[in-house]
């Protein structure tokens, strides 16, 4: 078993009791066999003395349980690690940052506390997974929508506190955003509530974001200051229509017109479902297309293509385009709404694109809810509000494949939402890829799941080769350095690279690390809470040895 | 496989830039629902129903389901729960093991009781 550095192994015996005492010694598990489940099973350095690995856990069943679990742990100075379902794969999994802390596991609590279909809006627990919310919402009738991402076993808070996103309208698909009002055990053992919760008997917690004075709600999203108990998000009231529709531009200039044009039409409040860029010619579909158009894999990878693409080479591209009658951009549009709205904004939205020379719309797919089973089959659920876990094929055998892939890891830097900064970025991670000695990727677009800015993701796998593994892990620490010499920094990293990211976000001699820092001595004096989580450590691994 | 490996995203999570690559072929028909009515299922096939259906239930879009027809090409099927050959210990060991994609459970999700439940559920299938 291994230990943080700097606990003794009376320390750990001393923290364990503490813990049993606090939840039972049914929930505290030191077996070799019940610890190793919460290893992180996408680690991108499985099985080398670095994977981050806890040495306990502990599953407490209600808030006084996690409060005793903390006190005990300041008591023995052990550092805890929460987890609310703990699925954050490709992200550290269940896996706490600093090996050796002990994963409090926070499944037991699981009760949905309120739905309130009239505020549109839920209050949950952090065991509560999106299915086991979809599954009430159901059986109370509700006629609400959540905003998932595409795995539904995660939970609405551990997502939100990693600051992931979903597929809807974009209040609710940033479901951090989406939040309103928490409860926190702070790591002194104190508990704490956010916005109007900190008024007692006031009845719009679940209403009101900011409450009084500073809005703290962000210090606990990617940070380690608190254990997150409940937390209230807001709702889509189930909309009357989903329209989806395409626009289609055949010229390799046209880029920066299609994506001006579509995030205005955002910013706007026209189209008010997650807007997607593609491109048919290389076979790149837009987002949460069901189709997608390359079955089994089959088509090889046209190189030739994908280097006109990289290189602005218009003339080749517009002979294929010519050649293949297939366009060189899509913009993807969705809107929710009641029909008669929806069908207008699609009328108003090509209206906008027409300013592009040539451009021409598809015709628009429209859904009416609830959806047919034959609907349900063909459709991206999230995107209508039903959580899944269909993008599991991702990495599923195939014809091509006859080994299922082991997981994945991806670098998503947030990147200006320009056509030349798509380009400018995709030219510089083919570079990056080449001198590490890996293939080119295909030229690629950017998902736009937050507003106004883009994200260019690369996806490595993970494997249970040491050798490989280390290879992509110095191809992802050299997109992180490169891609910040441009100003593009990653909206969330896998734990292996924390500290390199949190490195990059240097402005004033890294004024913002040392504000963490000095806010987590403050509240955390003896360092126990998630030490290492997003790159802040307490001051007792800042001097040797943290990671 | 060139195909296989970085690829830059075309969707939020570009895991779907993989998928898109690798995409398995259309399937046949069968409705899913993301929640099933456990009303009068025993312990096990609730346990099922929870924890296994999405990616192991009959039907389309079921990764789990869709990559074990590829391997057995139908023998044993592709759907655990029409299998007659899983011994109680192999299930119990994919559980708290994984296998590929599909990582361990942990026991505050599945309980040791529950998965001797769920592991008797789909050993007694047919
Ligand atoms: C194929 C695939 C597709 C994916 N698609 C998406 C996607 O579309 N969108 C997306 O956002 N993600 C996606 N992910 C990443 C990840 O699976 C999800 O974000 C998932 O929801 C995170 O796991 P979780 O909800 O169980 O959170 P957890 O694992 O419980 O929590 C994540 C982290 O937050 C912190 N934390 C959790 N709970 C608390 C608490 N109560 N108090 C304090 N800190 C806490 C911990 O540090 C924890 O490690 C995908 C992953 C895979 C493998
Ligand atoms: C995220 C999707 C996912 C979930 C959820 C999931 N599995 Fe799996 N499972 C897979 C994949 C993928 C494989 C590997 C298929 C292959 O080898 O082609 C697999 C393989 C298996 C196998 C091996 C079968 C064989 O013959 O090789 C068993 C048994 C199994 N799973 C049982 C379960 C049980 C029981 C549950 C629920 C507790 C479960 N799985 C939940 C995706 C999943």
């Amino acid at each position: 078993m291994k230990l943080p550095h700097d606990v003794s192994p009376a320390a750990f015996d001393r923290a364990v009791a503490g813990f049993k005492a606090a939840v039972g010694p049914e929930w505290v598990f030191t077996a070799e066999e019940d610890v190793a489940l919460y290893r992180d099973a996408y680690s991108p350095l499985w099985g080398e003395p670095e994977e981050r690995v806890a040495s306990a856990a502990v599953a407490p069943a209600n808030v006084e349980e996690v409060q005793a679990v903390v006190r005990a742990a300041n008591q023995a100075r052990m550092p805890i690690y929460p987890i609310s379902t703990g699925k954050n794969l490709g992200y550290g999994g269940s896996a706490p940052a600093l090996s050796g802390s002990c994963v409090v596991d926070l499944k037991r609590l699981d009760r949905v506390l309120d739905i309130d279909e009239d505020n549109a809006s839920v209050l949950v627990e952090p065991g509560v997974s999106y299915f086991d919310l979809y599954r009430e919402i159901r059986a109370a009738g509700a006629k609400l929508w959540i905003d998932c991402p595409d795995p539904g076993w995660g939970s609405p808070i551990g997502n939100a506190l990693d600051r992931g996103g979903g597929y809807t309208r974009a209040q609710f698909r940033n479901h951090f955003d989406a939040h309103c009002g928490m409860e926190v055990v702070l790591p002194s053992g104190e508990l704490l509530r956010t916005g109007m919760g900190a008024m007692p008997g006031a009845k719009t917690w679940q209403q009101y974001k900011p409450g009084f004075g500073p809005w703290i709600d962000g210090l606990f999203s990617q940070s380690n200051f608190g254990i997150v108990t409940k937390m209230g998000f807001w709702m889509m009231p189930e909309p009357e229509a989903c329209l989806i529709g395409r626009i289609y531009a055949d010229r390799y200039e046209d880029l920066p017109a299609l994506v001006r044009i579509l995030t205005h039409l955002e910013n706007a409040g026209i189209v008010n479902g997650m807007p997607g860029l593609g491109s048919p010619l290389l076979q790149r579909r837009v987002p949460a297309d069901p189709q997608g158009d390359n079955p089994n894999g089959a088509a090889p990878v046209d190189q030739a293509l994908h280097d006109a693409f990289y290189a602005g080479d218009s003339a080749l591209i517009a002979d294929r385009v010519r050649q293949t009658g297939r366009a060189c951009w899509s913009a993807l549009v969705k809107f929710y709404g009641p029909e008669k709205l929806v069908r207008l904004q699609w009328q108003i939205a090509k209206r906008h694109f027409a300013a592009i020379p040539g451009a021409r719309a598809g015709k628009p797919e429209i859904y009416g809810f609830p959806l047919t089973d034959a609907q349900l089959e063909k459709v991206h659920k999230p995107t209508f509000g039903i959580p899944s876990l269909s993008v599991f094929n991702f990495g599923i055998r195939t014809p091509n494949r006859p080994e299922p892939l082991v997981g994945h890891q991806a670098f998503s830097p947030v990147i200006p939402r320009t056509g030349e900064a798509i380009i400018e970025a995709n030219r510089l991670f083919a570079r990056v890829l080449k001198e590490e000695g890996l293939p080119v990727p295909p030229f690629s677009l950017p998902g736009s799941v937050w507003e106004r800015t883009a994200m260019l993701i690369v996806i490595f796998p993970v494997t249970r080769d040491p050798e490989t593994n280390r290879k992509y892990r110095s191809a992802m620490r050299r997109l992180i350095a490169e891609s910040a010499k441009r100003g593009w920094g990653e909206y969330r990293t896998p734990v292996t690279y924390y500290d390199a990211v949190m490195e990059t976000y240097s402005f004033g001699d890294h004024a913002l690390r040392r504000f963490h820092e000095t806010v987590k001595d403050a509240i955390d004096p003896n360092g126990i809470l998630s030490p290492g989580r997003y790159g802040i450590w307490p001051r007792r691994n800042r001097t040797g040895g943290g990671a | 496989m060139n195909r296989l490996l970085p690829l830059a995203g075309a969707i939020f999570l570009a895991v779907i830039a993989i998928y898109q690559y690798s995409r398995p072929a259309p399937r046949a028909a069968g409705p899913q629902t993301a929640a099933k009515g456990v009303a009068a299922a025993s312990r096990g096939q609730q346990v099922f129903d929870k924890w296994c259906a999405a990616c192991h239930g009959r039907g389309p879009g079921h990764p789990g389901t869709q990559s074990l027809e590829l391997r057995y090409k139908g023998d044993p099927p592709g759907a655990l729960e029409d299998r007659t050959d899983l011994a109680p210990e192999t299930t119990a060991a994919f559980v708290r093991h994984g296998f590929a994609l599909m990582p361990p459970f942990r026991k505050t999700e599945i309980s040791d009781a529950d998965l001797a439940e769920l592991s008797a559920y789909l050993a007694k299938k047919r």
